[in-house]
């Protein structure tokens, strides 16, 4: 059972009962689901939770769903000591949260899994969403296990090549003539005028919910505790948020001491609003026009931009912005230490830990966690370059030749 | 979302929509200063007369955003 009670705006406190609603009628701000903590914290117990099913669903008294969940295998995902990637850096407890390995290679499982199964209480046959990556292929992967209808929609110019990790769950696939703010504004309209789940409209309330789970897990995998340093990327800036709000929820539910933990997030300078207004001192984002080769955290009117940027200042944490030269070689260097492969969101985290590091900012005794979000196969056209074979006859003259003085 | 550049800043964009384009704007948030503004809105009217009235507004040089949603390049 849930200890949700109702949605709430985090900008003027209006409440609604919990309904299929995106944005506070009274001042067009995002809402937020809102907990009976009191009530929440006699259920859980960290015996309880350790006992519990190895996915992100062991959490799921904390979470805003009644029933049965969609689950493909989400969650519970390696938090891994990187002593090799620490020795580079300079730090020596450094820990990666790789949710490179859920089972669409994003963490977008994660809210998705929320998503849908709130979907399917709201009575929902049909799912939506606008993306062409991590979202539309979690979304395909969950309306299939939970037998739902799925519509992703995507601007015409994308490659096919690009829709394939979405297509082979077998959604609808619309293209739309036009940009990415075409593609939202069509979708704006639909659910208006069909009643669909979409994923990130009037489901967004629970499905950033999802995204706690990471800070839930984390602080159960360091044996229940907070970080003192987190670098994570942030594209809406929700799951920043929702990192912080479940580490501070399990110091409110008594389950890990009162949470001091700095939170820094990493941007690339091809889209980095929300790194623009914390250089600035600015409590507005600014949208910007995204131009980087991190797709997928380059949103560049982020919803949650506000919210992200108090989170940073509040817990004496920061933002940095990377160049895309930086986040390739973020991508080869956690690669070559840690044996992971990051997509470039992971690049411009790690990216941005080393310029951290490096400044001083963390510092070498700081337990820090940093956060790869999604896998890097997926865009490996982007670090294409990096192979560079060796070119041998079959003999072994050939190759002592071309590498006998490595070998 | 309005996002309005400095040279806008003095100019009566919404005052005009609202008129030459028969679109009702109700504000709901904003912050503008001397040198930049946004402003979070309500646009009701003919669907036809909207669209024609967000177009008029970005050939302006405001940056329009849809407050629904977020809008992912990937």
């Amino acid at each position: 059972m849930s200890y949700a009670r109702a949605l709430r705006c985090r900008k003027c406190g209006q409440e609604y009962p919990l309904q299929p609603l995106n944005l506070c009628d009274f001042c067009l701000s995002p809402l937020e689901v809102s907990y009976d903590y009191k009530s929440m914290a006699k259920a859980v117990s960290r015996e309880k939770l350790s006992g519990g099913t190895l996915s992100m669903w062991r959490y799921r008294d904390m979470l805003p769903v009644e029933g049965k969940e969609v689950d493909i295998g989400t969650g519970f995902t390696p938090l891994v000591k990187a002593d090799n990637l620490g020795h580079e850096l300079g730090l020596n407890r450094l820990y990666i949260k790789n949710d490179c390995l859920n089972p669409t290679y994003s963490f977008k499982d994660r809210v998705v899994s929320v998503a849908v199964t709130k979907a399917r209480e709201f009575g929902f046959d049909t799912i939506a969403c606008a993306s062409t990556g991590n979202l539309a292929a979690s979304v395909a992967a969950h309306a299939a296990k939970a037998n739902m209808k799925a519509y992703v929609f995507v601007p015409s110019e994308v490659e096919p090549g690009k829709l394939v990790g979405a297509a082979i769950y077998n959604p609808v696939l619309v293209t739309v003539k036009g940009s990415y703010d075409d593609v939202n504004r069509l979708c704006a309209r639909l659910v208006e005028r069909y009643n669909w789940g979409f994923i990130n409209i009037n489901l967004r309330p629970y499905y950033a919910e999802g995204s706690k789970t990471l800070g839930y897990e984390v602080a159960e995998q360091l044996g229940w505790r907070a970080p003192d340093c987190v670098v994570a990327p942030a594209a809406s800036g929700l799951l920043f948020t929702r990192i912080w709000k479940g580490l501070d929820e399990l110091a409110m539910l008594g389950l890990i001491e009162a949470v001091n933990t700095h939170m820094y997030l990493a941007q690339a300078t091809g889209c980095s609003p929300i790194v623009n207004a914390f250089q600035a001192g600015s409590l507005h984002v600014h949208p910007v026009e995204p131009d980087t080769i991190a797709k997928s955290i380059a949103i560049g009117n982020p919803a949650d931009g506000y919210y992200a940027l108090r989170v940073a200042r509040q817990s004496g944490g920061g933002a940095c912005a990377v160049t895309d030269e930086e986040a390739i070689a973020g991508m080869k260097l956690l690669a070559q230490t840690e044996g992971i492969f990051a997509e470039a969101a992971g690049g411009v985290v790690i990216a941005g830990l080393k310029r951290l590091a490096t400044s001083g900012v963390i510092k070498r005794n700081e337990l820090t966690v940093a956060f790869i979000t999604g896998a890097g196969p997926k865009t490996q056209e982007i670090v294409s370059g990096i192979v560079q074979p060796f070119a041998v006859q079959p003999n072994l003259e050939s190759f002592e030749e071309v590498l006998g003085a490595r070998a | 979302m309005f996002t309005f550049p400095q040279e806008l800043i003095k100019e009566p964009i919404i005052y005009t929509l609202s008129h030459q384009f028969k679109v009702v704007t109700n504000i709901r948030r904003a912050d503008i200063s001397e040198d930049k503004g946004w402003v979070v809105l309500e646009l009701e009217g003919d669907e036809k007369e909207i669209e024609q009235g967000i177009a008029w507004v970005t050939a302006k040089g405001v940056r329009v955003d849809p407050v629904i949603g977020d809008i992912v390049e990937g």
